[in-house]
């Protein structure tokens, strides 16, 4: 290990000291000089300014869920698209058939959740 | 000047393999244990990453995109599984699974 | 850009890729009663891969920057685990009718799960060994929880998917360190990096002992076995077939293929921890076996021990034994299939009969069943006439020849011990008479047709071994440049 091995932290150091510095600051001198309101609308829980509906830990359908995981997947393979783009010019027409192929895969896919019906939302009993 | 060598990033993906061996081993929750084989996953990634910058080649990083690829595709299928279980048994803990003899 | 010659090297994976995805999209399309035609298409598609595998057989040799390589070895587990594909299909179709499950996801995930079996057997690549394995697990932890209502299947499911999952974790972390020690995935690169000695042995040590541990939990090698009875007893029957075969094989494809190509002297290094693996494996396999009563569960653990017997013939280390190993699994899985098959007809609507007593006085009402049941059940034992016999043969002539003397006593006894529990099915079979009344229906002809063909495999493997062995024996030579 070289001797200037905490040097090279020490600009993280400064950093964190900084974000303790300014968050704790900003925190206390609110409860200091802030007044002290208290009702209801106060207490309750922020939600982008809207009136809370409901418990916070109420179930979700498991239709959410089902897009959520298909989003991720249909996101992870896009992956694929950025090393690609990088060399695009360098592959030529073979590497763009290649990831046309690849696009086709995925939108069939695609094809599959949709005649599926797993984007249906109003259908019900899937 | 690299005052981080890969050995660092050695022992940090060997402790994040820790870390998700032990999470396998005692946790209840399926979803906590999924996401200890997560953790395991992205220790690999961190191997493959600094290795290829040891090594200078960039084959560690494409297959670093692969073990992504292939976590999101097990995370998935993992879910899936969960939800299913969930329907018939109504529960997440590992310790209630056990029809078959474990 | 790769010429064609290459691309026709991957041609059985194309053709499997293309025909599980053409099922697929084609299954929302087809109307509810049509769909064994899925079934149809997913057998033509099983029967071109295959023919495909001969085909980029003709024309041998590397692709894809090394990537992939069409040798003999390649071949033979190719062609096996596409003949696999085949029959657990036509195994399914009436299953599948019978529980009333979605065909179309069926058909395409077993296709797709031997395409990825495929890609293991002829990638010379670590990367590819990943993604091959990956492909094949996946799909057969879906496979596994088919039976969705079913929490048994749920469960068997859960525990296949995180063992499994734990295990290619584990894998994956040595062929990360395998890099980092050699500077390649290509395991050709990697023997050359060992050899010229600027390899970081300790590195390399460890990641040969992590890819070790995750094969052996995908072989189900004793200590790593804990999941198979659980898994095979809850997984739908025609899936404990493909289960116990063809992923299997394929785990066994490249755990020959990674250890004999990139650990220069196997016997010195991991001798030791190959015998004794091959010894729990089949002694803990095949006493766990006697006490079982679920037939199933019996043939869960019996499958954990001949996953010991082809751990025997890894041991002796020598071209000999890998081509025992290659020759067994070959019969092991159409002796297995086929039992399986039986078993998974057997079980009724929601397999309700799985328990050995529910096959007593099998002999009298079915003898076409019983008379299959009963010649995989000997081939499991390893009969003469049978292929279990040659193979239990070979592999143990190749310990012998290894100076393996005490080893394959060893396993000769737990053959022995074996023969009980199988015989004991027979005997149930034949010689009791039916407690409780199970109903069984007449044998649909798709799956007669995967039971003769498998009871022919396995007479062909008995009577007339002389091609397969020699086969095995040509392409066990890994090439080593």
């Amino acid at each position: 290990m070289s001797p200037s091995y905490p040097e090279a932290y020490f600009p993280i150091l400064l950093q964190v000291g900084l974000a303790v510095l300014v968050a704790g600051g900003v925190l206390v001198t609110s409860h200091l000089l802030g007044r002290r309101v208290r009702n209801k609308t106060k207490d309750s829980p922020y939600e982008c300014g809207i009136t809370p509906v409901g418990d916070a830990r109420g179930r979700f359908s498991v239709k959410f869920y089902l897009v959520a995981v298909l989003f991720i997947l249909f996101d992870v393979e896009v992956v694929f698209l950025f090393p690609w783009a990088v060399v695009f010019r360098e592959l030529g027409l073979f590497g763009f058939f290649s990831m046309l192929l690849y696009m086709a895969l995925i939108l069939a896919g695609f094809f599959f959740v949709w005649k599926k019906g797993v984007l249906d939302w109003a259908k019900r009993g899937r | 000047m690299h005052p981080i060598t890969t050995v660092h990033y050695l022992f940090l993906s060997a402790a994040l393999l820790l870390v998700g061996t032990i999470g396998v081993l005692t946790r209840r929750n399926i979803v906590v244990i999924l996401m200890s084989i997560e953790l395991i996953l992205n220790a690999v990634n961190i191997n493959l990453i600094a290795f290829s910058r040891q090594l200078g080649n960039v084959n560690g990083q494409v297959f670093a995109i692969f073990v992504i690829t292939d976590a999101a595709a097990e995370a998935a299928v993992g879910l899936g599984i969960l939800i299913a279980l969930f329907r018939n048994k109504e529960t997440v803990n590992a310790d209630e699974v056990d029809i078959l003899k474990w | 850009m790769p010429d064609s010659a290459q691309i026709l090297r991957l041609l059985p994976e194309i053709l499997l890729s293309v025909f599980g995805t053409l099922i697929m999209v084609l299954d929302p399309l087809t109307g509810r009663n049509r769909k064994a035609l899925l079934g149809v298409l997913a057998l033509v598609g099983a029967y071109c891969a295959w023919i495909g595998a001969l085909v980029s057989y003709a024309n041998p040799g590397p692709a894809f920057g090394g990537m992939v390589t069409v040798d003999g070895f390649a071949t033979f587990f190719r062609l096996l685990v596409c003949a696999i594909g085949f029959l657990t299909v036509l195994a399914s179709m009436s299953y599948l009718e019978r529980n009333e499950l979605p065909q179309g996801e069926y058909y395409a995930l077993v296709l797709f799960g031997v395409a990825g079996q495929s890609l293991m057997a002829v990638s010379g690549e670590l990367v590819l060994i990943f993604l091959g394995l990956e492909i094949s697990s996946i799909s057969t932890y879906i496979l596994a929880g088919f039976l969705r209502e079913d929490a048994k299947s749920n469960e068997a499911s859960l525990k296949y998917f995180f063992l499994g999952s734990f295990a290619t974790a584990f894998f994956l972390y040595g062929v990360a360190l395998t890099y980092g020690a050699t500077g390649s995935t290509k395991l050709v690169v990697i023997r050359q990096a060992m050899e010229g000695k600027d390899a970081n042995v300790v590195l390399a040590v460890i990641a040969g002992a992590l890819m070790f541990v995750g094969l052996a939990f995908k072989v189900s090698a004793a200590p790593f076995q804990v999941w198979t009875p659980d898994v095979y007893q809850g997984a739908p029957s025609p899936v404990t077939a493909y289960l116990s075969t063809g992923p299997k094989a394929a785990a066994f494809a490249i755990f020959l293929r990674i250890f004999f190509t990139t650990v220069p002297q196997t016997g010195v290094m991991w001798g030791w921890l190959l015998w004794t693996c091959a010894l729990l494996s089949m002694t803990i396999g095949n006493f766990a076996a006697l006490v079982q009563t679920d037939i199933k569960r019996m043939l869960a653990y019996s499958s954990i021990a001949h996953a010991g017997y082809v751990l025997v013939a890894f041991t002796s280390c020598t071209p000999i034994g890998a081509a025992a190993a290659m020759f067994y699994l070959a019969a092991y899985a159409f002796m297995n299939l086929g039992a399986f098959t039986v078993v998974s007809h057997l079980s009724g609507r929601r397999e309700q009969y799985v328990a050995i007593d529910h096959y007593a006085g099998l002999g009298r009402r079915r003898p076409f069943l019983a008379a299959l049941l009963t010649i995989f059940l000997l081939s499991l034992v390893g009969i003469p006439l049978t292929g279990g016999f040659f193979g239990k043969f070979y592999i143990f002539r190749a310990a012998v020849n290894a100076d393996l003397l005490w080893l394959a006593v060893l396993g000769l006894l737990n053959s022995a011990v074996a023969a009980y529990y199988y015989l004991k099915v027979i005997v149930v079979m034949y010689m009791q008479e039916p407690k409780e009344e199970v109903t069984i229906e007449p044998v649909p002809a798709t799956l007669a047709a995967t039971l003769v063909l498998a009871a022919g495999a396995v007479f062909f493997l008995g009577v007339y071994p002389g091609p397969v062995l020699d086969f095995a024996t040509r392409s066990a030579s890994f090439s080593r440049q």
